[in-house]
């Protein structure tokens, strides 16, 4: 260790790791995972969502898992919610959908309306 | 980049591996390889959280749910519901044991945690202790950098006589002032000692902090090793402590390779390493004359004083010996400043107290709370009270060497000087609490035997009056003793607490005497023949009929 520079940089690093444990507050992705969420495929989009999170880099990310909402119809469900801003609910989220609602939604701020099945009001 | 939607940290401390923790965190990696999560769930150990008796513990993060008493046949359950679907798995959530108890509670919203204030066990139960990135993430080893690169030495001993910290190996003596005393000394060699040998019954603070958070030991020593002029440290260690010791060589190993432990380390002039000696387990040897006279490699006993340590310690040369908890206050001490530190706790001890909480309490465990909170919020608020609703008898705080107080004491705040003056000591920070079925004069008997047993035997006072008083003390169980075995106790504690060669004998009477003052009537009831609560056997001869 030859100075307070290169500490630093081991700290930063080290931190993006353990963010997970540390962040409440910060953009998070919520999968339904009922069985009828399974059933239709939820562990695929899941997989598809971490697969996306690790190519952008974007460890800040919380991914969490939910049961059943009721609208067994519309899984696989997924909530974006980023930080100050209400809850969005999109239905029928396959693999592929799920990248572009990462892309668009959670990395410029722009939700993909069509898709949508609810929001919050603000 | 690894991306794990999920971390499980496993308490790793000692009580919760004697739980089966092992069991546990093998049958998780197995339940999430079967369900094919191993690239999303990250399964790791950490050191002591705290609520010992309710281990093996978990906690699962994003949410912080934390699970209690899991046994590997529950865990297919939370792996299932709680990290495949996200449901938490109520049963199995951790819950306060009080009157109205809390369920679903996460790791810092319980009461349990909510009086706590978490200094010396910042990382405890946070961070995987085998990783050096997860220490330096939570600002490790910045507070040396800070040192080495922006403070003259004499300065960092400022900051540390400030803070008003005090040794928390028992004797609560200034910190910065012992520092002082060898920074002083001139010498071409001086020496940095941890000591680690915890041996007070009750006492495992030191352990879980060693296991838990290995670096904040080795980067305290370095500290105090620049501030006084020390380029050695030695971590004397109790042998029996397998894990804090294996923990302790990775972290050296890992300081090493990352050059902050070494040689011109932050590109400064200055050296440290670090070695750990392993003890046999004599309780003398925590007395660090007789710690000093071990790391030798002679046998364990105290030497004669002055010279004290800081002037005349191993192989002759000026050498500070601290406490394991105290060196786990100096980095934050140094990163926050003193008047930061100055802010928890009260004027004369300030900062907070590690205690582990044993016997009739509902929270068993380790907790860290400030200076001067009262034994009653440690009993009744993070203690939990005390089961199967019997009554509080008395705690002995301090280890067995400490005092015992009756419930009288209850408002009592936990400081050195109270303490000291109630006949007692804050000590190590055992807290033994009894309940009111127990027989004072059957417990105390106990402590004597202890300390029989671990009389080194080197000064007269403490060889002889160790056996002769756990031979009274029996007398009075057994129902023949009389005033005359009461008078030669009190005179024979009193000679030992003035003559006896180190704090062994010196403390050894301590729990009997305040026992003789507080329970005076249970003590003169067994003089007649009867014990109250029908612990101690008596003579059938004793027995009143009519």
């Amino acid at each position: 260790m030859k100075s307070l520079e290169e500490l630093a940089r081991i700290r930063e690093q080290a931190k993006q790791n353990l963010q997970l444990r540390e962040s409440r507050d910060g953009i998070k992705i919520v999968v339904g995972m009922g069985t009828c969420g399974i059933a239709a495929g939820a562990r695929e989009t899941m997989n598809a969502i971490l697969d996306e999170l690790i190519k952008r880099n974007l460890s800040q990310v919380i991914v969490t898992q939910t049961g059943c909402v009721g609208l067994c119809e519309q899984e696989p469900i997924i909530d974006v919610t980023l930080p100050d801003q209400p809850k969005v609910t999109y239905g029928k989220v396959s693999p592929d959908k799920a990248r572009q609602i990462i892309a668009n939604h959670v990395v410029n701020g722009n939700i993909i309306g069509e898709w949508v099945i609810r929001s919050d009001k603000q | 980049m690894a991306f794990y939607r999920a971390h499980v940290l496993v308490c790793g401390g000692t009580p919760c591996e004697l739980g089966g923790c092992r069991a546990v965190k093998d049958t998780l990696l197995e339940e999430v390889n079967r369900l094919g999560l191993s690239s999303e769930i990250r399964v790791l150990e950490t050191g002591c959280l705290g609520p010992c008796d309710q281990g093996p513990v978990i906690i699962v993060y994003p949410e912080g749910i934390m699970y209690a008493r899991l046994q590997p046949g529950d865990v297919k359950e939370i792996v299932e519901q709680h990290l495949l679907k996200g449901r938490v798995v109520n049963r199995l959530v951790y819950h306060e044991k009080k009157e109205e108890a809390k369920s679903v509670v996460t790791f810092e919203s319980s009461d349990y945690f909510g009086l706590q204030e978490r200094i010396v066990l910042r990382n405890c139960g946070r961070i995987n202790p085998e990783s050096i990135e997860e220490y330096i993430a939570h600002d490790g080893y910045r507070a040396l950098g800070k040192c080495l690169t922006e403070m003259e030495p004499a300065a960092v001993v400022q900051v540390v006589k400030d803070s008003g910290l005090r040794g928390r190996g028992g004797a609560g003596f200034p910190t910065g002032l012992k520092w002082s005393f060898t920074a002083k000394t001139d010498s071409n060699q001086k020496y940095i000692v941890c000591n680690a040998d915890e041996g007070e019954p009750g006492t495992f603070k030191d352990r879980l902090i060693l296991e838990g958070d290995p670096h904040s030991i080795i980067e305290g020593m370095a500290i105090a090793g620049y501030a006084v002029g020390a380029n050695k440290g030695y971590i004397y260690i109790r042998g029996e402590y397998k894990l804090s010791i294996e923990r302790l060589q990775h972290a050296i190993r890992q300081a090493r390779e990352l050059g902050l432990l070494g040689t011109n380390i932050f590109g400064s002039d200055f050296a440290f390493d670090i070695e750990v000696r392993s003890g046999a387990g004599a309780y003398v040897c925590g007395e660090e004359t007789a710690l000093i006279e071990s790391i030798e490699g002679s046998r364990g006993e105290p030497r004669y004083k002055p010279p004290f340590p800081g002037v005349s310690g191993i192989w002759g040369k000026p050498t500070v010996v601290n406490n394991v908890e105290t060196l786990a206050n100096i980095a934050p001490i140094i990163l926050n400043g003193a008047a930061w530190f100055r802010g928890f706790g009260t004027e004369k001890c300030p900062g907070t107290k590690v205690f582990t909480m044993t016997g009739d309490i509902n929270n068993e465990g380790l907790i860290e709370v400030p200076m001067g909170i009262t034994l009653r919020q440690i009993v009744y608020g993070v203690g939990g009270g005390i089961p199967g609703g019997l009554g509080f008898k008395m705690a002995q705080t301090g280890g067995t060497s400490g005092g015992c107080l009756p419930k009288e004491f209850l408002d009592l705040p936990m400081d050195y000087d109270t303490l000291a003056e109630a006949g007692s000591a804050l000590g190590s920070g055992a807290l033994l609490i009894m309940d009111d079925s127990h027989c004072i004069v059957d417990i105390v008997r106990c402590f004597m035997k202890f300390f029989k047993h671990e009389s080194c035997g080197k000064c007269t006072p403490c060889r002889e009056g160790t056996t002769r008083l756990y031979e009274l003390v029996t007398k009075i169980t057994e129902g023949k003793a009389t005033n005359e075995d009461i008078a030669l106790l009190t005179e024979l504690s009193r000679v030992m607490q003035t003559s006896a060669l180190c704090g062994l004998g010196q403390a050894a009477p301590n729990p009997l005497v305040t026992c003789l003052k507080y329970f005076e009537e249970e003590f003169g009831a067994h003089l007649n023949g009867y014990c109250p609560t029908g612990v101690c056997t008596m003579p059938v001869a004793n027995v009143k009929v009519g």
